[in-house]
């Protein structure tokens, strides 16, 4: 009994995982205003950074690869800081471009990686019969330094007041488009990292549309758990316990294999319906998703 | 750098920013393609000798071209109230759907059946895009609900097809018997251009754009996108509007499900072979449009050429059709990053 909690727990972790990471980023860049719909691009150019850096040597240097899938992220949620914070376009149709660019652009770029072997994969920490992985580690203290961060330091309150009143921060000196844009380069490299985790160690190799739409789930789980990094935690593993059930039932039940492929979405939209009803939006931060011109109300 | 309000700005601004940006997403493309160890002017020249070149690659053009007018059409409506359905894709198979039922399981005498097939496909993507309207009434953002659903109806599709619906003929491959031959649509000949579908696209974008602009409802439903705080001041109802509008962008959307499914494939089968990305793709007709159905006539064939393109790189180029992803995506973004430069003019140095 306790080894089925114990399997269940550590897979509803791995799963989670990429979910709470690219959750935390679209946390911090909503937090500061800017929605980010194309964290499934995002994580799709990680995951093949990381992969290209990583494949086809033994002794390649994960570090770097974790480094040049967060960069990836990084340069891709550039385009989407220029074009919604110096261009105040549209942040939700812009998001929208983000995710096909990503998606387009990894599967292009990623065709020469296809069926490669990853010699050097992220081992797991092994307890007894639980395993970890050093990213699921590093995602949960990350999302208590940035629950600390957000909530109890200058800085950190500097880049809500940017979210929920751009005009009064502008007043106090604070630059509004600059905050707007570093928070949506570490939106990007969080997600870049979360691509990360799926090549080096929970697939560990790179295939087409390997993210398969955790990257909309990530986007729909922000509002889930009210912006809330800690909150985060549970929502990612409840979808990471989804996607575990899942697995576990596909061919053992007479349910039909397609009910389960399309619960995790139909679960979004009665979560999202939920959060909705309960009046959830109202945790949204106030200036979310428009443009800050200076003197326009 | 700064950018100063214009007071009246003209069509041919628009135009020609639209343009600009246009030719600035082909070059950003042309970047990505020598990042990925091709040349670019070989891939634009096979895109253009493979689609624009023979009556074969236009036969494709225009093959594509009718459920992007469609969707298109219906988008540009819908963009206009501020409703950004994501979904066609989703509503698009769930007309398939609706009408690959009526055509198998309804007994009607053969010259019903065909218009009960595309009634059956409009009922079926407008209810689709519904659940998204009235998701919206709890604050469910449309574009992530619309999404979703797209997934939820692909899983559908699989479902009926390797199911219940699976045919009694086929074996090995997961797909419905054929339809009745009375709901065949003609083609043109040597394509697979079921020019009825195409003369139905060119009515409804004609259609839509009359009521946008000429319609009390159109009316309503610019004032509900332009200024929703006036709209509720003067009492129209934005939950409505929505409404409607889902029903009007889902149902187009299933008509193109209608007509793919009746005029070219005559079966139900897997959703990748349905719809080869027409829901996305039509998003950007609808943008490049900017949000006026009629103009649809004109930006549907600009993507059918990409659409088509992008099937060409594939068998000539061994390039995957996911290009034709970096071309939407690019293309959309240049467009929307492109608007402030119709409404205000840049001043350099400071103010």
């Amino acid at each position: 009994m306790d080894n089925v909690v114990i399997e269940a727990l550590v897979r509803a972790l791995a799963v989670g995982t990429p979910l709470l990471l690219a959750c935390l980023g679209a946390i911090l860049n909503e937090r500061a205003g800017v929605v980010n719909l194309g964290v499934e691009g995002l994580m799709a150019v990680g995951a093949l950074a990381a992969f290209a850096v990583a494949a086809g040597s033994p002794d390649a240097n994960l570090w770097l690869a974790v480094g040049a899938a967060m960069l990836a992220g990084a340069a891709l949620a550039l385009l989407h800081a220029v074009a919604t914070v110096t261009l105040r376009a549209n942040q939700f149709v812009s998001g929208l471009a983000l995710a096909l660019i990503g998606t387009g652009a990894a599967g292009l770029l990623g065709k020469r990686f296809e069926g490669l072997p990853l010699f050097n994969k992220v081992a797991d920490w092994t307890l007894g019969s639980f395993t970890i992985s050093p990213f699921t580690v590093a995602a949960l203290l990350l999302a208590g330094a940035m629950a600390f961060w957000l909530g109890a330091t200058r800085s950190g309150l500097t880049l809500r007041s940017v979210g929920e009143n751009p005009a009064a921060a502008d007043v106090l000196g604070v630059n509004v488009g600059l905050t707007r844009v570093l928070a949506v380069l570490g939106g990007g490299a969080l997600a870049g990292m979360a691509g990360a985790f799926l090549a080096l160690s929970y697939r560990s190799s790179w295939a087409d549309n390997m993210t398969a739409g955790l990257g909309w789930i990530a986007v729909a789980l922000v509002i889930f758990v009210g912006w809330r990094p800690l909150r985060a935690i549970a929502g990612a593993l409840f979808f990471g316990f989804l996607y575990y059930l899942q697995f576990r039932l596909q061919g053992n039940s007479p349910i039909p294999t397609e009910v389960f492929s399309a619960m995790p979405f139909v679960l979004v939209l009665v979560v999202l319906a939920l959060a909705g009803m309960r009046g959830q939006a109202g945790n949204a931060p106030a200036a979310l998703g428009r443009a800050y011109v200076r003197g326009e109300r | 750098m700064r950018f100063v309000s214009l007071s009246a700005p003209s069509t041919a601004r628009a135009a020609l920013v639209t343009l600009a940006s246009l030719v600035t997403a082909l070059l950003i493309c042309a970047l990505i393609f020598t990042l990925a160890g091709q040349s670019p002017a070989e891939v634009y020249g096979t895109m253009l000798r493979g689609t624009l070149g023979d009556a074969t690659g236009l036969g494709e053009v225009g093959r594509r071209t009718i459920p992007l007018l469609l969707i298109g059409a219906g988008l540009a409506l819908a963009f206009r109230a501020q409703f950004f359905n994501i979904g066609a894709e989703g509503q698009l198979l769930l007309g398939a759907v609706f009408a690959a039922g009526t055509a198998l399981f309804v007994p009607l005498p053969g010259p019903l059946l065909l218009p009960a097939v595309f009634v059956a496909g409009f009922v079926g993507g407008g209810l689709w895009a519904l659940i998204a309207a009235a998701l919206r009434r709890v604050n469910v953002n449309e574009i992530l609900s619309t999404l979703m659903l797209n997934y939820v109806a692909v899983a559908l599709v699989t479902y009926l097809i390797a199911g219940p619906w699976k045919g009694k003929d086929v074996r090995g491959y997961i797909y419905t018997d054929t339809f009745p031959a009375s709901t065949y649509l003609p083609t043109l000949p040597g394509s697979q251009v079921h020019w009825p579908t195409l003369l139905l696209g060119v009515a409804v974008a004609l259609g839509l754009q009359w009521v946008l602009s000429r319609s009390t409802f159109g009316y309503a439903l610019r004032v509900v996108g332009e200024n929703p705080g006036a709209a509720r001041y003067a009492g129209l109802s934005s939950g409505r509007v929505a409404l409607l509008v889902a029903l009007i962008t889902g149902g187009a959307a299933g008509l193109a499900g209608a007509g793919e499914v009746a005029g070219i494939h005559h079966r139900l089968l897997e959703a990748g072979q349905i719809s080869l990305g027409y829901g996305f793709t039509a998003v950007i007709v609808a943008w490049l449009a900017r949000g006026n159905p009629a103009l649809c006539l004109i930006t549907a064939p600009v993507m059918g050429i990409i659409l088509a393109g992008g099937d060409i790189l594939k068998i000539d180029l061994n390039l995957p059709f996911r290009v034709v992803d970096i071309f939407s995506g690019v293309i959309l973004l240049c467009l929307i990053a492109s608007e402030v430069f119709v409404r205000h003019r840049v001043q350099w140095g400071r103010a």
